[in-house]
């Protein structure tokens, strides 16, 4: 049982302390990170291997990938002799990205979430894209929708192309709706009466006649807060000022979408509870907020409609998930892997890709071009959803502190997710916890 | 061997030394490269701020130690540890004894008991864990359980009492067959004539155990009450899986605190400082219990 160790000589110290240093030397050498501009690229003394981590492992999509890359690696052979696809999970990527960073294993590329994009850009840890984007022949920079691009720019620098800019929409079970007499959305659609308080009194009698849950805010799970943006946006709410310097907890619009939230869960029973799972595509709720590129998991065991966010007391807001593709400066070969992002992402491979993700591209943005995309779909469907839907559209929040920020919240908006909870006082307390990390 | 110097050592001897030398040379080795070293980096990163997106990594002596003494986080995350050790380390080790003392009996079926109490030590701590995760739900299995009852259980996972307690009993009864399994041993190294002893002496069955078994098994409640309690101190992957360290910060424990500055906040130097926190903490309580057993371990007086 005792765990003796004998005390180490002074050798054995200076040894340890020796190997300690040297391989942090390795670890700050091979970084070095700039975020100088990136341009044409040299060739490299011999081909190099790109890699780039991805949260999908949609096996459709990794081949889509990998086709792409193959094109350009026989275009480019004496640049590149390889790309590979690193899928990581979704729900530990951003973690497993900056170990890997910290061990001094940078990929070339990466994916990257909207809501950590302005702690990416800020660090400089990406390389500036857009003087080789806008050089590039046939890349048409300017064809990408500028507000698609406002959360990966700094001053001049483009730091990521948004490769997805994915509607927030409402996915509906007709089946259910229908079963227990309740007005089809669609209907409330036409006819301008399509309101998160609408929305609510069907989710809540359909769940009462289904014996299932109501209307689920998908990936929120009383966790994943932010999420719920795709409701208070309806409210003209935010959690924090533009520039992300103030706390807008306690404005009014967001006291009163918060109250909403906490109603519509606690006492309407519209919307699950916590510590209940729910899973839309599984015939478990009535209606689900969650983005369009979730059609592809309907299986046709019930029917369906997908309709926009419903209208809240400021109106109908619309709602985009992001996700970007950043070039590391702290890479082997960070300009063959702006170079080879230039190729994944110019207009005739965007449009491949919008078979999944939702192109920025203004003159991919059409139902025709999306059409053939998203068989499921259709063509009203995705006029209404997708091409309107990207239209002033705001992202999730996001802030350059956002990982201490979102735990913060979530520790403190726990508070609320109790039947007697005091909204008011609880986003009080929230906005006097984040004040300094929202300054900081 | 101290008196030996270098001048008068036969070759032969010499040849041994060698031998020998080699023969440890792997666990040493091992020991210095994946013990001592990282342990060494971790006191090194402790005293600088490393930030890995933009790939800092400065010299700041003391500061991230000055941090932790203001830092409410911490105090809040050693609060948690420290209720969650307690209740933990207390409950494990009774109900290991409890069920040792039952299952040291030679009656039918004692045998299959046994396997039953001891087979969660060898299942996936995840799956094990999320597992209960559906059972803790609202509606989950527990509370379906308690429906029939007639009792309305809570919401376990969602309030901060009701989550620390389900924290711990998910981790007692996934290794209280382990703690129960040293105990079954040492209790059928007691010997019968001393009980049998004491029993013509008239002695009941409690003072026997008192005075009689609880002295000859003290040696293994010191083993498992380190393990128990180190063990504690590291607990993470529940809290990943159960609550997240919540609701609000009620769960979120040192290891748990630690992983979030490091992996969540990109706070590496920090969370190095925290991690050297704990491994003194742990080392002290070790100390302490291992100084400690003069008094009231049997063997060992």
């Amino acid at each position: 049982m005792s765990a003796q160790h004998t005390p180490p000589s002074p050798r054995l110290r200076a040894a340890v302390a020796a190997a300690a240093t040297s391989s942090l030397l390795v670890l700050t050498a091979c970084g070095g990170g700039t975020d100088a501009p990136v341009g044409e690229p040299e060739a490299p003394s011999e081909p190099v291997d790109l890699r780039m981590t991805v949260w999908t492992a949609d096996e459709a999509q990794l081949e889509l990938f990998q086709s792409i890359a193959d094109d350009y690696v026989a275009e480019n052979p004496e640049l590149v002799s390889s790309v590979t696809f690193e899928t990581i999970p979704f729900e530990d990527y951003t973690t497993s990205l900056t170990t890997q960073l910290a061990g001094g294993n940078a990929p070339d590329l990466a994916w990257i979430f909207e809501s950590n994009a302005p702690e990416f850009v800020a660090s400089g840890a990406l390389v500036d894209l857009r003087p080789l984007l806008e050089s590039t022949d046939g890349y048409a920079l300017d064809d990408i929708v500028p507000s698609a691009l406002g959360l990966w720019e700094d001053a001049e620098g483009l730091y990521a192309y948004p490769f997805s800019t994915s509607p927030f929409a409402m996915f509906v079970n007709t089946d259910q709706i229908a079963a227990a007499d309740q007005t089809d959305p669609a209907e409330l659609v036409a006819s301008g009466e399509w309101t998160f308080d609408a929305a609510r009194d069907i989710a809540a009698a359909t769940a009462e006649d289904s014996g299932k849950q109501g209307l689920v805010v998908r990936d929120f799970d009383y966790q994943t807060w932010e999420n719920l943006a795709t409701v208070w946006s309806g409210w003209a709410a935010a959690p924090w000022s533009e520039d992300g310097t103030q706390c807008t907890f306690t404005e009014p619009a967001m006291v009163e979408a918060m109250t909403w939230i906490h109603d519509a869960a606690f006492e309407d029973g519209a919307m699950p509870g916590p510590g209940t799972t729910a899973d839309f595509f599984a015939g478990d709720a009535a209606m689900t907020i969650t983005q369009i590129s979730r059609a592809s998991a309907l299986d046709g065991s019930f029917d369906w409609d997908v309709v926009p966010l419903p209208a809240g007391p400021a109106g109908k807001q619309n709602v985009v998930g992001q996700a970007g593709i950043g070039v590391f400066a702290a890479g082997e070969h960070p300009d063959v892997a702006a170079d080879f992002l230039a190729h994944f992402t110019d207009p005739e491979n965007a449009e491949q890709l919008a078979a999944y993700f939702p192109p920025p591209r203004a003159s991919l943005l059409n139902a025709e071009t999306l059409a053939d995309a998203n068989p499921s779909l259709t063509a009203e469907q995705l006029q209404a959803v997708v091409v309107e839907g990207v239209e002033d559209a705001v992202t999730k929040p996001a802030h350059k502190n956002f990982a201490q920020l979102s735990e913060t919240v979530r520790a403190e908006l726990d508070a609320l997710w109790t039947e007697d909870a005091d909204v008011e006082a609880v986003l009080t307390d929230t906005c006097s916890t984040i004040t300094p990390l929202l300054e900081e | 061997m101290a008196t030996l110097s270098a001048g008068n050592v036969s070759a032969a001897v010499r040849r041994d030394w060698l031998v020998g030398y080699a023969m440890v040379a792997p666990v040493v080795l091992g020991a210095l490269a994946f013990v001592v070293l990282p342990l060494g980096m971790v006191v090194w990163y402790s005293l600088h701020e490393w930030n890995v997106l933009a790939n800092t990594f400065t010299f700041v002596g003391a500061e991230n130690y000055g941090r932790m003494a203001s830092d409410d986080g911490l105090a809040d995350a050693l609060l948690a540890s420290l209720w969650f050790s307690i209740g933990l380390v207390v409950l494990n080790i009774v109900l290991a004894l409890l069920l040792a003392v039952l299952l040291n009996q030679r009656l039918p079926g004692t045998t299959t008991f046994r396997t039953f109490f001891f087979s969660p030590v060898v299942v996936s701590l995840v799956a094990w864990t999320i597992v209960w995760s559906f059972l803790l739900q609202a509606d989950g299995g527990i509370n379906g359980f308690l429906a029939v009852l007639g009792v309305d259980g809570p919401n376990w996972l969602r309030h901060e009492t009701t989550a620390m307690i389900a924290v711990i009993i998910v981790q007692v009864f996934k290794n209280v067959g382990l703690n129960m399994i040293l105990f079954l041993a040492a209790l059928q190294g007691v010997p019968e004539e001393l009980q049998e002893a004491a029993r013509l002496d008239g002695a009941g069955a409690w003072r026997r155990f008192r005075s009689i078994t609880l002295p000859l098994i003290s040696p293994t409640i010191l083993l498992v009450s380190i393990i128990t309690i180190v063990g504690s101190l590291e607990v993470f992957a529940q809290i990943d899986v159960l609550t997240g360290g919540g609701p609000g910060n009620s769960t979120t424990v040192l290891v748990y605190y630690l992983y979030q500055q490091a992996f969540r906040f990109n706070e590496f130097g920090y969370a190095s400082a925290i991690a050297v926190l704990l491994f003194v903490i742990v080392l002290v309580l070790t100390l302490l219990q291992w100084q400690s057993r003069k008094r009231w371990v049997f063997h060992e007086v």
